[in-house]
């Protein structure tokens, strides 16, 4: 028998399968980058090395488009992933704790009503949020993408939950004894020592809202001081079916995806580990 | 395990003063929306004159009108593609990943990479390599002497939008498969090459079975993210009236409520997508018992 050969030719089919892979995942990134780089009229080229190659698209990105357009975008994509956090991993973070520490009447029932709320797809609350939204006078303006984040979540509050269970009961105790109120544990004991869970839920929440494409959709005017960068994107690309420059469009996507890859890349560990603890947790 | 804190005195207050932003959120957006939304599906409403009382009939208007019913296949023809593919390819890469191999971490990178960027952004340059005369997958089909194929027109938009979505998705996938091979004991592959056992009997007769809750749990989470998909869907087949070549389920709920404003039978369309979630998933249960081991 010859087992060892054996082994190493299932390796390099392995690493073969796994490269090739790779290189599919990589080619729309690289095609990306590589047409943002050329000039107008090599923009279907297939050449991959741009030549000549030049950083006009990223300056017409800013440039040319109309009124800062993009400066806009941008800005509006952080301000409300920003402000989505925040009103998450806040909402959620009370509410975990509550449901992790605190005894009270009804809460088993309360915490199972809200994980079961995970079953309900999204799309099923968008029609009578929108209808309140509208009577409050909330479309075209940001309220309705930035106010539900601050009502706390499913996702977020059971993510914390587990991870406030596994923080030791003592302190809880000691900080008791040294007279601690409720909210003193919360917010001196048990968020402090939740970093990393804080972490990982920060940046999914970041993630949804920056890549957030409906909502958008549904609630901003397309007016691009008001709108996000999805939604802007989308919209340059809609004008350009009519023969334009797909390379400062290719540009704005590779700078659109920028701040989540920077992320990603410096917390990588937190972003895997969720996701693994999402399907392990059960 | 029976544990707790008691609230003392005031802190009553403290702990429902915490709580109410989940209560609002439950209120007014999951299960209050939930119940609105089936209400709504009873009337007809344009939200500028009084809403007028439907019963059932925009269930009953489900199932005459053609393009829902061609939406409503459209996500289930997407879902029957989509899942099994996100499935065997993400645990394919996770039991290569799983062999030892160099670089493991390199490429868990590389394949996650499309699950953390904006499908807005990969679909625009999905859309260049896709394109008919000018994309470069042609380009690749016709040096290798295939005829050229239109990827975005209705005979392969289903097949080339389900191509995009399933490499957004693998990624993910793969991780969760990948934490669910490696909780598996080392000394059970030992025993079963002991025993005589291949490499295809050990993957079969061991990994298979002790992965079971990863692809229970991958299957679902895909097919609740194929009942919904959306964003690629829109990027990738939108047409200038604002319809689609591969309308779905969700492509239409947005399209009556938002662009026709037919708020009744919008709600009505989204109360039948959440029976088919829920369908499902009792199903996904019961295989669950039946199926999934637990060690």
């Amino acid at each position: 028998m010859s087992k060892p050969i054996n082994k190493t030719v299932l390796d390099v089919i392995a690493y073969l399968v796994l490269i090739v892979g790779a290189l599919t995942m990589l080619i729309p990134f690289a095609w990306m980058i590589s047409v943002s780089f050329r000039i107008p009229a090599e923009q279907f080229s297939r050449e991959f090395i741009p030549s000549p190659f030049t950083v006009q698209n990223y300056l017409d990105l800013f440039e040319d488009l109309p009124d800062q357009a993009f400066l806009f975008l941008t800005f509006n994509s952080f301000k409300i992933s920003i402000l989505t956090v925040i009103g998450q991993v806040l909402t959620c973070a009370m509410a975990a704790f509550v449901f992790a520490i605190v005894k009270f009447k009804g809460r088993d029932f309360l915490f199972a009503l809200l994980v079961a709320t995970l079953m309900i797809p999204p799309q099923v609350s968008l029609i009578p949020n929108f209808i309140i939204f509208k009577y409050l006078g909330w479309i075209g303006t940001q309220l309705p993408l930035i106010v539900p984040a601050f009502w706390g979540g499913a996702f977020g509050t059971f993510l914390l939950r587990q991870y406030f269970l596994t923080i030791p009961r003592d302190l809880v105790d000691a900080a008791r004894m040294d007279g601690a109120s409720l909210f003193d544990i919360f917010w001196r004991i048990y968020l402090p020592l939740s970093k990393p869970a804080v972490a990982a839920l920060s940046i999914f929440v970041f993630k949804d809202a920056w890549n957030d494409l409906l909502h958008p959709l549904v609630y901003l005017p397309t007016d691009m001081h008001k709108t996000t960068l999805t939604v802007g994107l989308a919209f340059f690309q809609q004008q350009l079916q009519m023969g334009g420059k797909f390379t400062v469009l290719m540009a704005g996507a590779f700078l659109s995806i920028v701040p989540l890859l920077i992320i990603f890349f410096i917390a990588q560990k937190q972003f895997i580990e969720g996701i693994a603890l999402s399907g392990v947790k059960r | 395990m029976e544990y707790g804190l008691k609230p003392l005195g005031r802190e009553r207050l403290w702990l429902w003063l915490m709580l109410t932003p989940t209560i609002i959120g439950l209120l007014f957006g999951t299960i209050g929306s939930l119940l609105a939304t089936l209400g709504l599906s009873l009337f007809n409403w344009d939200l500028i004159n009084p809403p007028k009382w439907a019963g059932a009939e925009n269930y009953v208007q489900l199932f005459q009108n053609k393009d829902y019913i061609e939406a409503f296949a459209n996500t289930l023809k997407f879902s029957a593609l989509y899942v099994p593919a996100v499935v065997i390819v993400s645990l394919l890469l996770a039991v290569l990943l799983n062999r030892k191999i160099r670089g493991v971490g390199i490429f868990r990178t590389v394949y996650f990479l499309p699950a953390v960027t904006s499908a807005v952004a990969t679909a625009l340059v999905w859309n260049m390599i896709y394109g008919k005369e000018t994309g470069i997958l042609n380009w690749m089909l016709e040096s290798l002497g295939f005829a050229p194929i239109c990827w975005l027109c209705t005979d392969h938009a289903m097949m080339s939008v389900v191509i995009v979505n399933v490499w957004g998705a693998i990624g993910e996938g793969m991780i969760i498969f990948l934490a669910g091979l490696t909780a598996i004991p080392r000394d059970y592959y030992e025993a079963a090459s002991l025993d005589g056992a291949s490499d295809l009997q050990q993957f079969f007769k061991v990994t298979l079975p002790l992965v079971t809750p990863s692809i229970f749990f991958q299957t679902l989470i895909s097919a609740i993210n194929a009942f919904q998909a959306y964003d690629y869907i829109y990027m990738l087949t939108r047409r200038d009236q604002g319809d689609s070549s591969v309308p779905v389920a969700v492509y239409s709920i947005y399209r009556n409520a938002f662009h026709f404003f037919r708020m009744g039978d919008a709600s009505a369309q989204a109360i039948q997508l959440a029976i088919l979630v829920g369908v499902f998933m009792a199903i996904m249960f019961w295989w669950e018992r039946r199926y999934v081991v637990y060690e």
